[in-house]
């Protein structure tokens, strides 16, 4: 294993047709981490994904995964690694527990019943467990998706948008789950959407049209980006929300209930526009420095959809 | 990473389990070839009998009456009235209330008695070629029996002269001529082929478009494990299908099987892999479960119209009966139809049995190459 490098690769490119849907993206995930994958729809994160645990094939490009060639030993990294993909991918009409055990086979565990049960009991679904898959609610889902990908006690986890559609009580207890599993050592990548999500791991990686744009343990991801924020308040908010937005120099108002955070990225022009809002004295100004909150949103609405660039 | 007895299991389990909860499906595997069975085997039949007839009577003798009588119990033709006018008649041809109109011209007896060869005009409607085949050919038989009968003692010399050989016919194993007896073992290439390229095709598809097939892949199961375990199950059904069919068939029939049930079995069990393979191409073609469906109707049509099912491939032009080699339901159609009413055993089905592997193996081969063990 490279260094103690649980993912480990470089270059990787992925084209469908003539269109590079991932190009030369480098990744290094250490043991034991929670590492976000930050990216709007269509950036290329489900197909990076697929690439590192050998559903994919890359183009070009090389590196490990669990100290195995992505290329060459797919079938070692499968049977090390818990796929959790993004749309619900187990029977539907198959039973809880018929689910479980198949997949149980899939993986030749021992202990079949054993393991099958502590699941059940764990996920708190072992009375329910002759219900049909299909018949779960969203979040119930999750949770089985979840268990099954987790019963062959995989090293490392790749969750592909896991919390799309979870109501966020479940998504807490969802990252209470992936915290325990990184504690025990699991390493974990996840792509997701949500900002709460984003401020639960490691380290990030923000990726668009297939570019790696950022990479870097989450503290530092704010100055990575680069943004100067400001704190205000006062009265009669919405109003000054909507004035901001027409300034040359502010990039993104982001509204955190009575008070604003307004961030730019070019600090000479961002002051011009606060220094003419305090002369008018109705408002307080204060800068503050900026958190992952401001850098994601940032990131989040300065690259839309992937696919529109396609349609335009 | 050699092949798994216990995934293949566990495949396979899966998808028994599966088949029997998709109730409406498991009824039509069982169901619906019985249905069919039934349908046509006592619908089709190829000797078209009574077809609707009108009568124009320009004359009304002994000759006339006793022609019009002699139709009537060939059952090729129902005498549905008389007609008068040329008009008429055709109208009855055009909407179709008649499929014949026969003119007996006035004087017609008189004329025959004085040798001026009168006419006998029969219109048909011949849109359909098959519908009035059977009753034209029986209508010159028909006119000669009743002249024999009608033209006794002094007018014996107008009766016809029969001709000065005899034409023995020795109709072979199927001497009654029943089309049910042929339609039967055909049918059972039909529907074995429907359901089972379908079946396979669409099986295979679904784990694609329902997303199971990620999850699948990214479990260290292999390719040959997924697809033995979800053909296997069909192999099943095509066995329950065959035996229903053949129990109906040889009881509800009364279809022989003359031949050897080895070299039935035989032919029997290429046909079902080969149909699996065909399957499987799709479903290695098709993204999906529509157009695995489609692509698979594509398949059943040759199978019915150039296989010899519905029309003698003797029959078909040339480059025809090339591409309707290429078809299995074809070979497997002649296996069956030797073995049940020629009985025939493995040397007389041996040819086709090489053209069935033949196309096995192209079939394999095309779905190998197609076949993705990864999403790309």
């Amino acid at each position: 294993m490279s260094g103690d490098k649980v993912i480990d690769v470089r270059g990787l490119t992925k084209k469908f047709g003539d269109k590079t849907v991932v190009d030369h993206f480098d990744i290094a995930v250490p043991r034991g981490a929670i590492y976000g994958f930050l990216g709007p729809n269509g950036s290329g994160k489900t197909t990076t994904i697929r690439m590192i645990c050998g559903l994919l094939t890359p183009d070009e490009g090389e590196g490990t995964c669990l100290g195995f060639d992505v290329r060459r030993e797919a079938g070692k990294i499968k049977e090390r690694v818990g796929y959790m993909t993004q749309k619900f991918s187990y029977y539907e009409d198959l039973s809880i527990r018929e689910n479980l055990d198949f997949v149980a086979r899939m993986y030749r565990l021992d202990r079949r019943r054993q393991r099958v049960d502590a699941a059940l009991a764990d996920l708190g679904l072992a009375d329910r467990q002759k219900q049909l898959a299909g018949s779960l609610s969203g979040g119930w889902k999750q949770r089985l998706a979840l268990a099954a990908c987790l019963l062959h006690e995989p090293d490392l986890l790749l969750l592909d948008e896991p919390t799309a559609g979870v109501d966020p009580k479940a998504r807490r207890d969802f990252w209470d789950e992936i915290r325990r599993l990184s504690a025990r050592g699991v390493t974990v990548l996840v792509s997701t959407h949500y900002m709460d999500e984003a401020v639960q791991c490691d380290f990030i990686t923000y990726i668009a049209y297939g570019r790696k744009l950022i990479d870097g343990p989450s503290a530092e991801i704010p100055a990575m980006v680069g943004l100067v924020t400001y704190r205000v308040s006062g009265p009669d908010i919405s109003a000054l929300e909507a004035a901001l937005r027409q300034e040359d120099g502010v990039e993104q108002v982001a509204r955190f209930g009575a008070v604003l955070h307004v961030s730019g990225t070019d600090r000479a022009k961002l002051d011009s526009v606060v220094a003419r809002y305090r002369k008018r004295g109705t408002h307080e100004w204060v800068e503050k420095t900026s958190e992952l909150e401001e850098a994601f949103i940032y990131l989040m609405t300065g690259a839309r959809d992937n696919f529109a660039r396609d349609a335009a | 990473m050699s092949f798994s007895l216990a995934r293949f299991f566990a495949v396979l389990a899966k998808e028994f389990i599966q088949m029997r909860r998709d109730r409406v499906t498991f009824g039509m595997m069982i169901g619906l070839p019985i249905v069919q069975l039934l349908l046509f085997g006592f619908i089709i039949n190829s000797d078209a009998r009574h077809m609707p007839t009108l009568i124009e009577l320009g004359d009304n003798g002994p000759l006339v009456r006793a022609i019009i009588s002699g139709m009537q119990i060939s059952e090729y033709f129902d005498i549905q009235g008389d007609v008068t006018g040329v008009d008429s008649g055709e109208q009855a041809l055009r909407d179709s209330s008649a499929a014949f109109v026969v003119v007996f011209p006035r004087d017609f007896e008189r004329d025959i008695m004085r040798g001026l060869n009168p006419t006998l005009l029969v219109t048909a409607d011949a849109s359909d070629p098959s519908a009035v085949g059977g009753a034209v050919g029986a209508l010159s038989g028909i006119v000669t029996r009743a002249m024999a009968e009608t033209f006794s003692g002094p007018l014996a010399q107008l009766a016809p002269s029969p001709p000065p050989f005899d034409v023995a016919v020795h109709k072979l194993y199927n001497p009654e001529g029943r089309t049910s007896t042929n339609i039967v073992p055909g049918l059972l290439a039909i529907i074995l082929s429907m359901t089972l390229v379908m079946m396979t095709a669409v099986a295979i598809v679904k784990e694609t478009e329902r997303g199971t097939m990620e999850m699948l892949i990214a479990t260290p199961v292999r390719p040959f494990e997924v697809m033995l375990g979800k053909i296997l199950p069909y192999v099943f059904v095509g066995y329950v299908q065959t035996v229903v069919f053949l129990l109906a068939g040889l009881t509800l029939f009364g279809v022989p099987f003359e031949g050897s049930w080895w070299a039935f079995f035989v032919g029997f069990n290429l046909f079902i892999v080969v149909n699996l393979a065909l399957g499987f191409l799709i479903s290695a073609a098709a993204r999906s479960q529509m157009q695995a469906m489609q692509l698979s109707l594509f398949t059943i049509l040759p199978s019915v119209l150039l296989s010899g099912f519905l029309f003698p491939f003797a029959a078909m032009p040339g480059w025809a009966q090339i591409l309707g080699s290429v078809v299995p339901a074809t070979h497997f159609l002649r296996v069956v139809r030797t073995v049940m009413l020629k009985g025939g055993g493995m040397g007389d089905i041996a040819g086709e049995l090489w053209a069935l592997l033949v196309i096995l193996v192209v079939i394999s081969a095309i779905a190998m190459l197609r076949y993705r063990q990864t999403l790309d």
